[in-house]
């Protein structure tokens, strides 16, 4: 924040030496300061989730029965505590690097700009396994909650985002393909890049088999988790674009990699948390939103994602690089589109927020479990008391039972 | 299904324990797992200046072994053991706290600041050292009080190099360092509250964590070490 006002930053967000350490002016070690403490936080709620998750379940809750949405949490904490320190100790050599010219990255000491990268990317290609992991366990909340049926692959889908932080940790090469490392080691990065394609089609594939027979209602939530599915297959495809190496040697800073970043944090895990955002929202708030407005919103925001980053593919594949804003006059019917398509969206995300605010007023009372779902949390009254169980609950059957009526828990 | 206005049971139990937990065991065990979490984090915290430490000694190594050779293996050798003492007085210490004997837990956590201490004293006179002959990496940095394996002057390559030699000494014993003067503050505080009474056999995890955390500082020495003072000495 500090740095922010005194005049910010002139590194871009990657801050890749030797802009951050021999030709900034700015704060750089202000706002490396930042990071590291932010980096504390990071590593102490993984911490947090780790030990919760290990030592405290209840009685009955085994590794098994756990709700998906704990496994996912369970993966992305294991990267936010392996790759968090990584970064902060890069940040650190920036920083003396910064003030006073160690050499470490310089070459004309015979240091390595490019290690930075190695460092960097190291950390910050599981970081968006961090934002998109959570999103995934969401929409296995969501599909099943939705389709009122019992998940399909429970074991895979949990053994698949553990398969995803893990491949996370082997990929980072692949944002350095036209960096200068070693072709035979931008070979091996492309190969484990293209398996991270298995444990997310697994995921797809085992939501979409929930939905088969399930008894679906098309509410906000199943609205949401149903554009998740779609544009995160998007997102995912074209991802194994760039994870080849030849064609992302074409593909590199152009809008194809914006469009692809777009359709996994956007499409995918904006979609997943506003899915969850609906899903929780009356367990949190105790109120019901508006749920035609709910759906309103949902499609407007599909429709407006889709204008805005869709004609994104078309941009990149045809070479308009990111971050100019002179091209050709060819191109200015797919920029008009993107933007058009960019205010729907924007009109997309304010309209949760008003109808959010109205509920938590004039919502009716949403009781204690009011989609019907399977689940802990949904045993007890919404919003939560401070306490949130009278008595020690005892799980007797996996979370997502829907043959019996007396539900999977006895308090 | 018991409704939700009923009170639950009051039940004696050991003052420390959180109302977020059952028992104590399961602090305990929580508490542990969180340190060993902590520690795995502090793992590759040191691991990332430690793979530009493995690469620029493999590129420069001749560089990386006339800098190696200025440090004082001796005085090394004597913080090592130093640390070494320090951790088992850390572990005397935790046990004596398992057994609930206050004034032995005291004794040894003094101790283990003592030694700390010494350490950090020791590790003082060194970098004074390294201020004296300009080989702080910076504008002043001068390799002129480095040479070869045999007395001979270095090539202007393996001086320049030096530097980064040096840069990886200050981040890596400094980091070290760091982690000691945080340590040093929490053992004294655990030494307080022994003292106080605070612990006894069904509760001493704050000891022990500590110990935890004292035991890998120590650890990270074992390996800087041999890393940074002994490359000239290795076949």
């Amino acid at each position: 924040m500090y740095a922010m006002i005194a005049g910010g930053v002139d590194t871009g967000w990657t801050f890749y030496v030797p802009y951050s350490t021999h030709y900034s002016n700015t704060h750089v070690i202000a706002t490396g300061l930042g990071i590291f403490i932010t980096g504390f936080s990071s590593i102490l709620t993984g911490l947090n989730f780790i030990v919760t998750i290990h030592k405290m379940r209840a009685p009955g809750l085994t590794w098994w029965r756990l709700p998906l949405f704990v496994w996912a949490h369970y993966a992305t904490s294991l990267i936010m505590i392996l790759g968090t320190p990584v970064i902060a100790v890069t940040v650190l050599m920036v920083a003396l690097e910064n003030g006073l010219h160690l050499g470490i990255f310089d070459p004309a000491l015979g240091g390595d700009p490019i290690l930075f990268q190695h460092l960097f990317w190291f950390y910050s290609h599981p970081a968006v396994y961090i934002m998109i992991l959570p999103a995934m366990g969401v929409i296995s909340e969501l599909v099943q909650g939705m389709s009122r049926k019992q998940i399909f692959g429970y074991s895979f889908i949990a053994i698949s985002s553990l398969a995803i932080a893990m491949l996370g940790f082997l990929v980072w090469g692949h944002h350095m393909f036209v960096s200068g490392q070693s072709t035979y080691l931008g070979l091996v990065f492309s190969g484990i890049s293209f398996l991270v394609a298995i444990p997310s089609a697994v995921k797809v594939f085992n939501w979409t088999a929930t939905l088969y027979k399930g008894s679906i209602s098309l509410d906000t939530p199943m609205l949401y988790a149903l554009g998740f599915i779609g544009l995160f297959t998007i997102g995912g495809l074209t991802g194994l674009f760039l994870a080849s190496l030849s064609l992302d040697v074409h593909l590199t800073d152009t809008y194809f990699i914006v469009a692809h970043f777009h359709y996994i944090m956007v499409g995918g895990a904006i979609m997943g948390y506003l899915g969850g955002l609906h899903y929780w929202w009356p367990k949190i708030s105790g109120r019901l939103y508006p749920e035609a407005w709910g759906r309103v919103g949902a499609i407007i925001i599909f429709a407006g994602f889709n204008l805005t980053f869709g004609p994104q593919f078309i941009l990149g594949y045809l070479g308009m690089p990111r971050r100019y804003h002179y091209y050709p006059p060819e191109f200015q019917i797919l920029h008009v589109m993107s933007s058009a398509g960019a205010s729907i969206l924007a009109l997309g995300y304010l309209l949760p927020l008003v109808y959010f605010t109205w509920s938590m007023r004039y919502g009716p009372r949403a009781g204690a479990n009011p989609w019907d779902a399977r689940g802990l949390e949904w045993e007890i009254p919404s919003p939560p008391p401070t306490e949130n169980f009278v008595g020690q609950p005892v799980v007797t059957a996996r979370t997502y039972e829907y043959g019996s009526e007396e539900g999977a828990t006895v308090v | 299904m018991s409704s939700p206005s009923e009170t639950p049971p009051v039940v004696a139990h050991h003052p420390a324990l959180r109302h977020h937990f059952d028992t104590m065991a399961t602090q305990k065990d929580s508490s542990l797992l969180g340190m060993w979490v902590f520690i795995a984090q502090e793992i590759m915290f040191f691991g990332g200046m430690l793979a530009a430490y493995a690469i620029y000694r493999n590129v420069y190594y001749d560089a990386f072994a006339a800098g190696s050779h200025h440090l004082d293996v001796k005085l090394g050798t004597i913080n090592t053991a130093v640390l070494i003492c320090s951790s088992l007085t850390m572990a005397l210490g935790v046990h004596a706290a398992a057994l609930g004997k206050r004034k032995a837990t005291v004794l040894f956590l003094l101790l283990t600041i003592a030694l700390g201490s010494v350490f950090l004293g020791i590790k003082v006179v060194e970098y004074a050292d390294k201020f004296h002959h300009d080989l702080v990496p910076g504008p002043r940095y001068s390799a002129e009080s480095l040479h070869g394996a045999h007395g001979e002057a270095l090539s202007a390559d393996t001086a320049r190099h030096s530097e980064l030699f040096f840069a990886l000494y200050f981040g890596l014993t400094g980091l070290h360092a760091l982690h000691m003067i945080i340590g040093v503050p929490i053992i004294a505080i655990m030494a307080w509250k022994a003292g106080h009474g605070r612990f006894g056999p069904a509760y001493y995890t704050p000891v022990e964590v500590t110990g935890l955390y004292w035991h890998f500082v120590d650890i990270v020495w074992i390996f800087l070490f041999p890393l940074l003072y002994l490359i000239p000495h290795h076949a």
